[in-house]
């Protein structure tokens, strides 16, 4: 049995270590996708479809090939065929510089007919509404039914009931770097591609398949990355226009999505609109909960969201429907379904505690059977002081009110079989661990580091880490569902440790002793049974002579473990006169089974939260139903969380067994509902659609004055 | 086609990339002399156009000084990060990145005469003549500026885009004071985006930072 061993028995994991690529990431020595600059290296841009539904009747690209300095232009659509969604892709152009490649796609003649659009939810369901997706009548999917024993039996026994409608927009993912990649061709049969990704092999696999090559005569780069949560899979329609014309020209051709495109394009959260009617009995148990619900992932399908969430409810019937709209498909974004789930979810908890004269956090526990998390409310409960929560929302006479909040939040991460990786000890005493992983800024680049310097008695630093290239040939799979650390970790751990017991074969003879009798310390190898028997690390290797270790590494189901749970407190101020939300305090009580690197946890932590409180405040996308377009394109009007929206932020590493997990996800999923559940005690008046911003608070707090 | 021949078509076309040229000539004349021609065997007409569009300009960066063509609607991030000398070798300094693309976010963050400037809302040619450092001028060879190391030990990063125009605006906080409390770097930070969510260890990094003697 593998196992990682006892917290006391271990030097680095679980400890606070800084990150392997910090130093390369403030010098601005990192070289992401965006910075590549290859000798000759043409621009690439993609021309777009500025309306959001239309027929393609004809593409004239004469003008833009004649402009000096442009070396292709292809074609991504053929006429006759139909434009569905402001953003989508028209043709692309690779010139010298990118101001060219901008004026050339200014020189492109599109020739278009228009045809009806529908962008918002209820434009689409409305009753003659134009038909935008096929087979979906009334622009809506077969709805998705589930039940569970008897709703209406279940309502029966209910002694309190609460109907209503939550709803979140469509939020998108903002990268900072966008999506794209540099494309060249080496000969025919040859490419390489630096590409924003969160899954290196997955790139190398679609591009092969495009151009019909053996995937190893494809290699993908992904030193370094920008960004991604859930948005950054595969090459895009980008990535095989950019190899095309590196293709084409002979020229390396760097084609990266500029920030319009990206919100247009590069996926997004899907909304959620959910009618639901539940009800809890006098002693507060929930009994039943009667959902129906819609979202829109674009013209695409996808949207979907849980409910009900972590608390157990007996008698259930749900029916979800997707909704299509002439705008961008979503992608996964951060637990993909989840935190609009949460927030729905965690609200009607509170509202259905009120009813029944109960604490929040009271009803939560009784109708929440995790272990974990009932463990987690009394510890978040101390660190917010629940105690000093408002009994009585809303009350107060002062312009500026405090409230407090609870939400909580269920994730998988438990990893899964796939990766192959290697683990080579040199002669000079270096040591190196290669993987097919990718490092998006999570920093499991620093978790092998540590698992490996940990196995040898090594320093992480002294462990050289090759991520992000698919050229060594050993796969990983994509870094998605907070699975990159659970997946990668065991076949680490297991890599290291059959090098570390070929390196006691090759020197148990000189040190005298048996090969299970020795063990590392720091930086040295001894004999357990006689410690006077020691041999430095240097010196051990330096044994190998002009050999060197070399072993790969396998699976190991009992190294890791799914399921975490997670539980978040807010404490909000409310101004009354501007509807300002400011936050006080949140603190995150995060499942994270064994935290490799406590530090890089916690930041992993504070970011979910920091996104979770966007989505709660901040982050909406609007579309203009009159020209079907999206109004905030940009960082200007699409806000996301500055240093002034920052609380105090307490993000706690709630250990809970030494098995590894991922953790990148299900810290945002709280927030919302927490935050929301906060305003609600603050303000007194629930607010049942996100963000919360100052019109909808003073709206809300004016509707309760009348 | 060829290049000429194209430059024929394009002179046929009042497209909007001539149009620039035409509003940069107040520009170029004005600010820069002697401007260069490029290649010789072109049309009068073509000579002059790129004869006023385009410019030799010399740039200090990090205490370097780099000579570079640029056309007036060339920012100094595209030089930073696409430029390439007059010698052919690339400026490559990519620290700051490219992210808003109008003057929203602050990766793109450097330090102009003891100022930061968003490096992609200022054309190349008002950059003439001045002291630019980019994230990359920062640290004293190996040694580190504080910020640096704060931020490193303070795991102020995660993906590390917005990372460089961080630096550098807490550089410059540092600068103009010494002791900020969490309001003021709040403030002196606010004109930096991070996505990862990192800003509460960025705080930490720069009261770290601000315990430290540096100059």
């Amino acid at each position: 049995m593998e196992s990682w061993g006892e917290a006391s028995e271990s030097r680095l994991i679980g400890k606070r270590i800084t990150r392997l690529s910090g130093k390369d990431k403030v010098t601005g020595k990192a070289k992401y996708t965006f910075d590549i600059n290859r000798p000759g290296m043409l621009y690439g841009r993609i021309l777009r479809s500025e309306v959001p539904h239309a027929t393609v009747m004809g593409i004239d690209m004469s003008q833009a090939e004649a402009l000096p300095g442009v070396k292709a232009v292809i074609p991504l659509i053929e006429s006759g065929k139909k434009l569905r969604y402001q953003g989508q892709e028209i043709a692309a152009v690779a010139a010298e510089t990118d101001d060219i490649a901008k004026d050339a796609l200014r020189l492109i003649q599109v020739h278009l007919e228009a045809l009806p659009h529908v962008v918002t939810e209820a434009d689409a369901m409305a009753e003659g509404a134009p038909q935008i997706r096929e087979n979906w009548a009334g622009n809506q999917s077969e709805p998705s039914i589930n039940k569970n024993r008897d709703v209406a039996a279940g309502f029966e026994e209910a002694a309190v009931e609460v109907e209503a409608t939550y709803h979140t927009p469509v939020q998108t993912h903002v990268c900072l770097e966008t999506h794209g990649h540099v494309a060249e061709w080496e000969d025919e049969q040859n490419l390489t591609v630096w590409a924003s990704t969160q899954g290196v092999f997955g790139v190398r696999r679609d591009l092969a398949q495009y151009f019909g090559l053996p995937p190893n005569q494809v290699r993908v780069i992904t030193e370094h990355m920008g960004g991604g949560f859930g948005s950054k899979f595969g090459p895009g329609s980008e990535g095989e226009a950019a190899a095309k014309l590196a293709r084409i020209t002979g020229k390396a051709v760097k084609l990266m999505l500029t920030r319009k495109d990206e919100h247009l394009v590069a996926g997004n959260r899907p909304s959620m609109t959910q009618h639901v009617r539940a009800g809890a009995t006098r002693d507060g148990r929930l009994i039943a909960y009667d959902m129906r619900g819609y979202g829109t992932g674009g013209i695409s399908s996808g949207a979907g969201f849980v409910g009900p969430y972590v608390y157990h409810v007996p008698n259930t019937r749900t029916e979800r429907v997707n909704v299509a709209v002439n705008a961008g498909n979503q992608r996964a974004m951060r637990a993909p379904g989840h935190p609009q789930g949460a927030f729905a979810m965690d609200s009607l908890m509170d509202e259905l505690a009120e009813k029944l004269g109960m604490n929040p956090l009271e009803f939560r526990r009784i109708n929440d059977s995790s272990e974990v998390r009932q463990a987690q409310y009394t510890l978040g409960a101390q660190e917010i002081g629940w105690h000093r929560r408002n009994n009585v929302p809303g009350a107060g006479n002062g312009v500026k009110k405090r409230g407090m909040g609870v939400g909580s939040g269920q994730w998988g991460g438990g990893g899964g079989r796939g990766t192959e990786a290697r683990v080579t000890i040199n002669a000079d005493g270096t040591v190196e661990a290669v993987t097919g992983t990718q490092d998006i800024g999570t920093g499991i680049r620093t978790a092998i580091a540590i698992i490996v310097a940990e196995e040898f008695g090594l320093a992480p630093t002294d462990i050289t880490v090759k991520v992000g290239d698919s050229a060594p040939g050993l796969p990983s799979g994509g870094s998605g569902g907070s699975q990159t650390t659970a997946s990668v970790a065991p076949v680490i751990k297991t890599a290291a440790a059959a090098a570390k017991q070929k390196l006691f074969e090759h020197i148990a003879p000189l040190l005298e002793a048996p090969v299970a009798d020795l063990r590392v310390g720091t930086g040295i190898i001894y004999v357990a049974s006689d410690r006077t028997k020691t041999i430095t690390w240097q010196q051990a290797a330096g044994q190998l002579g002009m050999e060197s270790i070399s072993e790969g590494g396998h699976w190991a189901e009992e190294l890791r473990k799914g399921v975490v749970a997670g539980t978040q407190f807010a404490e909000v101020e409310v101004d009354t006169q501007t509807g300002a939300v400011k936050l006080i305090k949140i603190v995150a009580v995060q499942d994270c089974g064994l935290a490799i690197n406590r530090l890089t946890t916690e930041s992993q932590i504070n970011g979910g939260v920091i996104m979770g409180l966007g989505q709660a405040l901040l982050e909406e996308r609007f579309m203009d139903a009159q020209t079907g377009r999206m109004l905030n394109a940009n960082l200007e009007d699409y806000k996301i969380p500055g240093t002034f929206e920052i609380p105090e932020i307490k993000s706690i590493v709630f250990d809970t067994h030494r098995k590894v997990t991922g953790i990148g996800e299900p810290p945002c999923i709280p927030t919302p509902g927490a935050i929301a559940n906060a305003v609600y005690n603050a303000i007194g008046v629930r607010i049942r659609e996100l963000p919360l911003t100052p019109d909808r608070i003073l709206t809300a707090l004016a509707e309760k004055k009348a | 086609m060829s290049e000429k021949e194209k430059k024929q078509v394009r002179d046929s076309n009042i497209s909007r990339r001539s149009f620039l040229k035409g509003v940069g000539t107040g520009t170029v004349a004005a600010t820069v002399a002697p401007t260069v021609l490029i290649g010789a065997e072109k049309s009068a007409e073509a000579q002059m156009d790129e004869a006023v569009s385009t410019a030799k300009i010399q740039l200090n960066i990090n205490e370097k000084s780099y000579q570079v063509e640029v056309e007036a609607r060339t920012t100094l991030l595209t030089v930073l990060r696409d430029g390439i000398d007059t010698s052919g070798n690339n400026v490559d300094l990519t620290g700051a990145k490219l992210i808003c693309d109008r003057g929203e976010c602050g990766g793109c963050t450097v330090i102009v005469d003891g100022k930061t400037v968003y490096a992609c809302m200022m054309l190349a040619m008002d950059a003439q003549g001045k002291q630019i450092t980019t994230v990359e001028g920062l640290a004293d060879g190996d040694d580190l500026h504080p910020v640096q190391e704060a931020f490193i030990q303070h795991d102020a990063l995660m993906c590390g885009f917005c990372t460089p125009g961080f630096i550098v605006s807490s550089a410059a906080l540092l600068n103009e004071n010494a002791k900020p409390t969490l309001g003021e770097i709040k403030e002196g930070l606010s004109g930096n985006t991070c996505r990862c969510g990192t800003y509460p260890f960025i705080f930490d990094a720069v009261k770290t930072a601000s315990r430290k003697n540096f100059n």
